[in-house]
């Protein structure tokens, strides 16, 4: 589903991705880890279309979109989510989700005059409602976003991004800043999230336990490298992969 | 329920407003309506995070539109007015389309040098624009053989194109599926764009059709003046559409409207004031900025849970 071949890209001097070429096919969740600094979130940054590719290709079900607009690649299945809180703080949780929806559900100007997109968008509001409670936060439906614990704005981070009806959802640290409740709460989620829509999973992480259990194959960066690919057990084996993190808090396969 | 009163109210108001008024004030209702169309429109564009120091010369870019119309090609005013319109809104896509690349101050800076360049070329040229002294004798309205010269059927026809102005911009703004999205794009505009969201497009059309009805504004404005000069669209005039705007607020649609009366009956009760008026109206821009920089609208917003609060028994205290 989705090809990366040699792709590269500079800041300036600094290679932040060096010639990396990854493949991950439909249905799989896939972790990427590495320590801080491997270039995880430029990759993503890279594929999203936030940074143009220095060198390299992309290709995504076998389309090329490197260099391509973020609206542009998010239009043809690409969502992510971000590291950061990434929410329309005034927007209620259902409203949230509704722009979301974006791809599905538009309108052009002499339709918002004349008022004919209502149907859609009743419709659009039912599904976005449907996607609100299977995140599990239809009570806070009408909540404005920034009035949410921390938790929740993360998974409406998710929810958003699932109203998109992505193709290949690509997760940007999703447990940052969690408890452990709240890490498996996401963690399970992801997994639903998986068994009813079939998404494809792109997943960078720095929670070992979650990227373990939850991965079906890791890809593990360094310098912006990669340096071992494979199964959980293999890669929690790997020499290479403990001496990079070597130093780093924990490692616990 | 509420607000179909209010809305009803607001009408009658309008209508009868002029009967009842001196003929000057006539003069300033018309204004203010222009000015409603200048205000409404300049919210728009500020729906997705641009903030434009070019508008007032869209407004001038309808103006000299219908002017050149009227005087060299003869055509009417119902010709005139959509073409100002588009016009307006031809040089706006243009005026953006460098900006795109721009946000914030970056913006603000790019549109006022676009602007004042093409308000320079209106000042250079002689022919057809007039040159500094601009263009005078500019045709009143007319339908058939009665003309729109008196105040108050020109202000009853300015009443129905800003009614009907400001009900397109409410329309848009309120659609869920294009209002919301663009508003997204200020909010968050990476986010925005992950999902599928064009924001370069919506920051477009929210620009271009901004700047459509400050040219029908500008329309207007040149067939009750008669004459337009470049110093009309001035960045003095610039200056008093942001203070309208931050006075008022821009987080609701009715904001800037509510700017914008209350500055017109400022400026009107203080005219006595003579050359203090611009350090005045200086003063109240820079008061609002630092300390009610969500404009009156911030206050009214207020005023619900106050009431709510107020209703409500005080607890810890008992009545009998």
């Amino acid at each position: 589903m989705l090809e990366v071949t040699g792709l590269s890209k500079r800041f300036g001097g600094l290679a932040a991705l060096d010639e990396l070429w990854l493949e991950v096919a439909a249905g799989e969740i896939r972790g990427i880890i590495g320590p801080n600094g491997a270039g995880k979130t430029t990759l993503f940054n890279v594929i999203s279309g936030t940074y143009r590719p220095t060198a390299g290709s992309i290709k995504f079900e076998g389309r090329e979109i490197g260099g391509l607009g973020p609206s542009r690649i998010a239009e043809l299945g690409v969502i992510r989510t971000f590291q950061r809180v990434a929410l329309f703080g005034k927007y209620s949780v259902l409203e949230n989700v509704m722009v979301g929806r974006h791809r599905h559900a538009r309108e052009g100007l002499w339709g918002a005059i004349v008022g004919s997109g209502r149907r859609i968008e009743a419709a659009n509001r039912d599904r976005a409602r449907e996607i609100v409670d299977f995140i599990g936060l239809g009570a806070a439906r009408d909540e404005p976003a920034r009035n949410l614990p921390y938790g929740h704005q993360r998974a409406l981070g998710v929810a958003i991004a699932l109203a998109a009806e992505p193709r290949l959802l690509m997760l940007d640290e999703p447990v940052a800043g969690m408890n452990s409740a709240e890490t498996l709460e996401m963690a399970n989620l992801i997994r639903r999230i998986r068994e009813r829509w079939g998404v494809t999973v792109l997943l960078v992480e720095h929670d070992m336990r979650t990227v373990m259990g939850l991965c079906e194959k890791i890809t593990v960066l360094d310098f912006g490298k990669k340096l071992a690919e494979g199964a959980p057990r293999e890669i929690s084996e790997n020499k290479d992969v403990i001496e990079a993190y070597l130093g780093a808090d924990e490692f616990v396969a | 329920m509420g607000k179909a009163l209010g809305l009803a109210a607001l009408t009658a108001a309008l209508c009868v407003a002029p009967f009842v008024v001196r003929e000057y004030y006539v003069e300033i209702l018309i204004l203010l309506l222009i000015n409603a169309i200048l205000a409404v429109s300049y919210r728009l564009i500020t729906t997705t995070g641009d903030w434009s120091l070019g508008h007032v010369v869209l407004m001038g870019v309808g103006a000299y539109a219908t002017a050149l119309i009227a005087k060299l090609l003869g055509w009417s005013f119902w010709a005139s007015l959509p073409l100002a319109g588009f016009g307006a809104a031809a040089v706006g896509f243009v005026f953006v389309y460098p900006l795109l690349r721009t946000r914030g101050f970056g913006f603000f800076i790019g549109s006022f040098a676009l602007a004042e360049l093409l308000r320079l070329v209106w000042i250079k040229f002689h022919d057809p624009f007039g040159g500094p002294r601009g263009m005078i004798g500019i045709p009143p309205v007319s339908v058939g053989s009665y003309q729109f010269y008196d105040a108050i059927p020109y202000y009853f026809l300015t009443l129905a194109i800003v009614a009907l102005s400001v009900w397109i911009m409410y329309r848009i703004d309120k659609a869920v599926l294009v209002g919301n999205v663009m508003k997204a794009v200020y909010m968050d505009e990476a986010l925005a764009q992950s999902v599928g969201v064009n924001a370069p497009k919506y920051r477009t059309i929210a620009f271009t059709v901004g700047a459509f009805f400050a040219g029908i504004a500008g329309a207007l404005l040149a067939h009750r003046l008669g004459a337009i000069d470049p110093h009309n669209f001035d960045i003095n005039t610039m200056v008093y559409l942001i203070i309208w705007v931050v006075v008022g607020g821009t987080a609701t649609f009715w904001g800037p409207l509510i700017g914008l009366v209350v500055m017109t009956a400022v400026f009107e009760a203080t005219r006595p004031l003579l050359e203090w008026r611009p350090l005045l109206f200086g003063g109240i821009l820079i008061a609002f900025l630092i300390f009610l920089p969500g404009g009156i609208e911030s206050l009214l917003a207020k005023i619900p849970p106050l009431v709510e609060r107020l209703r409500r028994p005080r607890l810890g205290r008992r009545t009998l």
